[in-house]
């Protein structure tokens, strides 16, 4: 080892310690930015450590040099695009895509390594990752992409189930264990190479179109320690420490994740990845529904109600984005809170399209994140509330999840029934995504004021401002 | 091999104990964070750009590396452009 690689070395080191410690600042919303900056000032200083080892090691060609540049300067132009111009809104379709390209690279990384090696093949100890990567990156990589489709709009949200689906799976399965074994036998086989690639790839779609929109908080996680593992290959069939230790903790990550959404959602792993269960973003028919009598209120009824309130819970749900309103519900809240009124925000896990993506679409909307509750945080409070507003979260506050025997049994709720008085802005009594009557709704303390959030919120604001003004 | 294993061990355990310590607030940045970090993918892709000679290598590399770049650019900036969004006072 001459003394550039040792120097390079010690800063490819130096690189996963900052991802560590930036990943360490995040614990807390005041320190997570520069947390972040420290990561990329690590990610920064690993690229341009390897670039020099390249230069030094004299093996690559001047069109491997302007190949290199010119990948660099497309992928980083097509990433600073998009990350500048996305919506917050977009965002879980963004990290769906960013997780595609990684594991994509990861895969693509791989079978260039493989196609490389010649007649002389690779041992096992090379092989056997390649192939884990190969199968992991191109199964992140198109299920990656069906997600993002189905949350853009452009592939249908509901579940797609056809028939024979998880025949059709269990053969791609065949498949990976075949065709990984002709690799591992026949290196240089470029048959193996992209029997594999196709039996990975197909299998990324059949693995995601059966899961609903509404599961995609977890898909999505899943994908993202997907990747993590991927890379992690990646690092071990290029013997690169660095990138094991980055795709480890991506994979803790994403593992995290996948498990607090599943858990959030009252569902098990396996059961959203076997699919059909969630359903699209379904359009609810107009109109109040329903068996037991609900309470219609109006929007001058409720401005009072706000207004004569000490402490007001808001409860903001995926209705919320959807119909982007969350510019009006800040608006409403500050002007509570001029007026003497305690505002706080109850956020469920799952509450958006991915983790946490609540809280970024109320901070983007100017909301201090002081005011952004957990649920575990904010359940005790609920009994000192003096108005609970609920706008476009359903399921995650039914009571029936309390007791057994129905879809929600047992799934975590916001205590929202135990505030002393509750209002739900809805468009109608139509039902959430596990399709049952949310008792909530029937509670005779709760008031219902049946209008899209937008126009509601709107209009509850002028009539608060005309009520304390 | 022993020692590439030992090192993904201890980052998977480093990785789920400061990780488990990440507010619910802040998941969604935490995910595209932890998204940019394996844009280290990048540097395995342009290790492999170094050795490619033929045109099948070059198509290659520079898929993964156009990929692995945009993984990391624009995973960084984002994440950057949603923290800053976070304030404790309006």
């Amino acid at each position: 080892m001459n003394t550039i690689t040792t120097v390079v070395r010690y800063v490819l080191l130096a690189a996963a310690a900052c991802f560590v410690l930036g990943l360490h600042l995040m614990n807390h919303p005041a320190r997570a930015r520069r947390g972040n900056q420290l990561s990329a000032a690590g990610m920064i200083a690993a690229v341009a450590g390897v670039l020099v080892l390249i230069a030094g090691s004299g093996t690559i060609t001047t069109t491997g040099w302007i190949v290199a540049a010119a990948a660099v300067a497309v992928g980083s132009t097509a990433g600073l695009y998009a990350a500048r111009t996305v919506q917050m809104t977009a965002m879980p379709q963004l990290v769906s895509v960013f997780n595609a390209v990684g594991g994509g690279a990861a895969a693509l990384l791989a079978v260039s390594d493989l196609t490389g090696a010649g007649a002389a093949g690779v041992p096992a100890r090379v092989g056997v990752p390649a192939a884990l990567d190969i199968v992991i990156g191109a199964v992140t990589f198109s299920g990656s992409l069906v997600a993002a489709g189905k949350l853009q709009g452009l592939v249908p949200g509901r579940p797609l189930v056809f028939r024979g689906a998880r025949a059709v799976n269990a053969a791609l399965g065949g498949v990976f264990v075949l065709a990984g074994g002709w690799l591992l036998a026949r290196p240089a086989s470029v048959a193996a190479l992209v029997v594999l690639t196709g039996a990975a790839l197909v299998f990324g779609v059949t693995m995601v179109l059966p899961i609903g929109g509404a599961d995609m908080p977890v898909v999505i996680s899943l994908l993202n320690a997907f990747t993590g593992t991927a890379v992690a290959m990646a690092g071990f069939v290029l013997d690169e420490h660095s990138l094991i230790v980055a795709g480890a903790l991506v994979g803790a990550s994403g593992g995290i994740l996948t498990k607090l959404m599943a858990d959030a959602m009252n569902r098990s792993i396996p059961a959203i990845i076997l699919g059909g269960f969630g359903t699209g973003d379904d359009v609810a028919p107009a109109g109040p529904g329903g068996g037991a009598p609900v309470r219609a209120v109006t929007v001058d009824d409720v401005a009072m109600q706000l207004a004569y309130a000490d402490r007001v819970i808001v409860v903001p749900g995926y209705g919320l984005a959807a119909a982007q309103a969350q510019h009006e519900l800040a608006a409403l809240a500050e002007t509570l809170q001029e007026h003497g009124v305690r505002v706080d925000y109850a956020i469920h896990p799952v509450a958006g399209r991915m983790p946490g993506h609540m809280n970024v679409l109320l901070a983007e909307a100017k909301v201090p994140y002081p005011q952004l509750k957990e649920m575990d945080q904010i359940n005790p409070d609920f009994p000192q509330a003096d108005v609970a507003l609920v706008v476009g979260a359903n399921d995650v506050t039914n009571p029936a999840a309390r007791r057994p025997g129905n879809p929600v049994s047992g799934m975590p709720i916001l205590d929202v029934d135990r505030a002393k008085s509750v209002v739900v802005i809805k468009r109608s009594m139509g039902h959430g995504y596990a399709g049952i009557d949310n008792e909530l709704y029937t509670d005779p303390k709760t008031g219902m004021l049946f209008a899209d959030a937008k126009r509601g919120l709107t209009d509850l604001l002028v009539a608060v401002r005309a009520f304390v003004g | 091999m022993i020692i590439a294993v030992t090192v993904f061990v201890l980052g998977l355990l480093v990785g789920f104990e400061v990780i488990s310590k990440v507010p619910a607030t802040l998941h969604t940045p935490l995910m595209s964070g932890a998204n940019a970090i394996h844009g280290i993918v990048l540097v395995g892709a342009l290790l492999i750009a170094a050795q490619a000679h033929d045109l099948l290598g070059y198509l290659l590399s520079f898929a993964a590396v156009a990929f692995a770049s945009m993984n990391v650019v624009g995973g960084y900036v984002v994440t950057d452009r949603m923290l800053q969004m976070f304030r404790s006072k309006s």
